[in-house]
């Protein structure tokens, strides 16, 4: 009796509809097309700076346009959650032993989301909000 | 003595023979099951009374060996730890994915055991000494340190989550990747650089993007994501020393 085992191929466009993990996956994968877009509006916020005051207002008259607004909901949406699913990943990619025992997970993770609350308020201090 | 509930069970096998066919399908079986047994009952039932020619793997019977993974509607599980208390109506039972199918549920476990092969999955002493010496002692705390990596039963559910692994055959995968950081964390172990040749390639954890279902279908909770990550933080290190930092070595 000779071998000949079946190949099955995994669809190579489609695999992420297979399952709803899969599909969680592709959301926070995609969330970075919302980061980087984002990123680029803030490069061209400087280039309008540096040219001068009309160029300047021109780019906040232009980030006030319903449109604008809900890109940057979206955008700060998109951010939150990739923001999230990467501190939850920390407890995974560095864990701390202490003696026999690991600090718990949601230590690591908890630590965190605080110092990005205290850095998220300091950027905000020193932006003038409060 | 209540007597047992009993329930008559749909089951839709894949079956491929190799000798006869070229593509697999899949049979409908009805079985009669206690509700308290799992999806392999099920199947030994079918083998026994309905099908003699349906071929699978299984040895224990307690999710111990691993021998027993297969899709189970769509999930990659052992078959053993399956109870069919979790199914409604018809049970889809398919060969672990991402395998070639050998023969109706038994998958090719070649390019596994190879992949686990290359990673070196054994000590390789720091400094070898005579037997006269004694043995490599160890604490607790050392050994805790990579024990959770040593659960892992290589039943190969998580090559069947992984999707990069069904779109790279290459990838060295998460058992095989999580066995080279078991090793590497272990303190008696000197072996790390001969493993990074390995490890710290594109087949290695540089073809895992973290979509974390192996960590989220292994029978063993080995976490096998959680080692690739941390074996990219120490290869990122690696690269760093020996590229950013002048006289750095790797
Ligand atoms: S890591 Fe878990 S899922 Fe993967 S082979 Fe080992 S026990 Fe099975
Ligand atoms: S038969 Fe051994 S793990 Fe299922």
């Amino acid at each position: 009796m000779s071998r000949r085992p079946l190949v099955r191929e995994c669809p190579p466009t489609t695999w992420y509809f297979r399952q709803p993990r899969y599909l969680r996956y592709m959301s926070r994968e995609i969330t970075s097309i919302f980061v980087g877009a984002y990123c680029v509006l803030l490069v061209v916020g400087l280039q309008r700076l540096a040219a001068g005051p009309a160029a300047w207002e021109g780019f906040l008259q232009a980030l006030r346009t319903p449109a604008s607004i809900m890109f940057q909901f979206l955008a700060l949406v998109a951010a939150v959650y990739h923001a999230a699913t990467w501190f939850n990943a920390t407890q995974k990619a560095m864990p701390v032993q202490i003696g026999e025992d690991f600090v718990p997970g949601s230590v690591i993770s908890g630590a965190h989301y605080v110092a990005w609350a205290v850095l998220s308020l300091a950027i905000l201090y020193l932006a003038g909000v409060f | 003595m209540t007597p047992l509930k009993e329930r008559l069970v749909q089951l839709e096998v894949l079956r491929y023979n190799p000798d006869t066919d070229t593509e697999a399908h899949f049979q409908r079986y009805e079985v009669m099951c206690q509700e308290e047994w799992v999806v392999l009952d099920a199947l030994n039932k079918v083998k026994a009374d309905i099908d003699p020619t349906l071929n699978y793997r299984w040895s224990c019977h307690m999710a111990v060996c691993g021998s027993c993974g297969m899709m189970i509607n769509g999930e990659p599980k052992l078959s053993c730890h399956a109870f069919l208390r979790s199914y409604e109506g018809v049970i889809r039972v398919e060969p672990l994915a991402h395998f070639p199918i050998e023969r109706d549920l038994v998958t090719a476990p070649d390019d596994f055991m190879e992949k686990l092969k290359r990673v070196k999955p054994y000590v390789i002493p720091k400094e070898k000494k005579p037997i006269s010496e004694g043995e490599y002692k160890q604490t607790p705390a050392q050994l805790m340190k990579f024990r959770q990596y040593s659960m892992c039963i290589n039943c190969m559910l998580c090559y069947a989550a992984c999707p990069e692994y069904g779109l790279e055959p290459e990838f060295i995968g998460p058992a095989a990747l999580t066995m080279a950081h078991r090793y590497n964390l272990d303190s008696r172990d000197g072996g790390r650089k001969e493993r990074q040749e390995v490890v710290a390639t594109h087949e290695g954890v540089w073809t895992c993007t973290f979509v974390g279902a192996c960590s989220e279908v292994c029978p063993a909770h080995v976490d096998p994501a959680g080692a690739l990550q941390q074996l990219k933080i120490t290869s990122s290190i690696d690269w760093i020393v020996e590229h950013l930092i002048p006289g750095g070595k790797s």
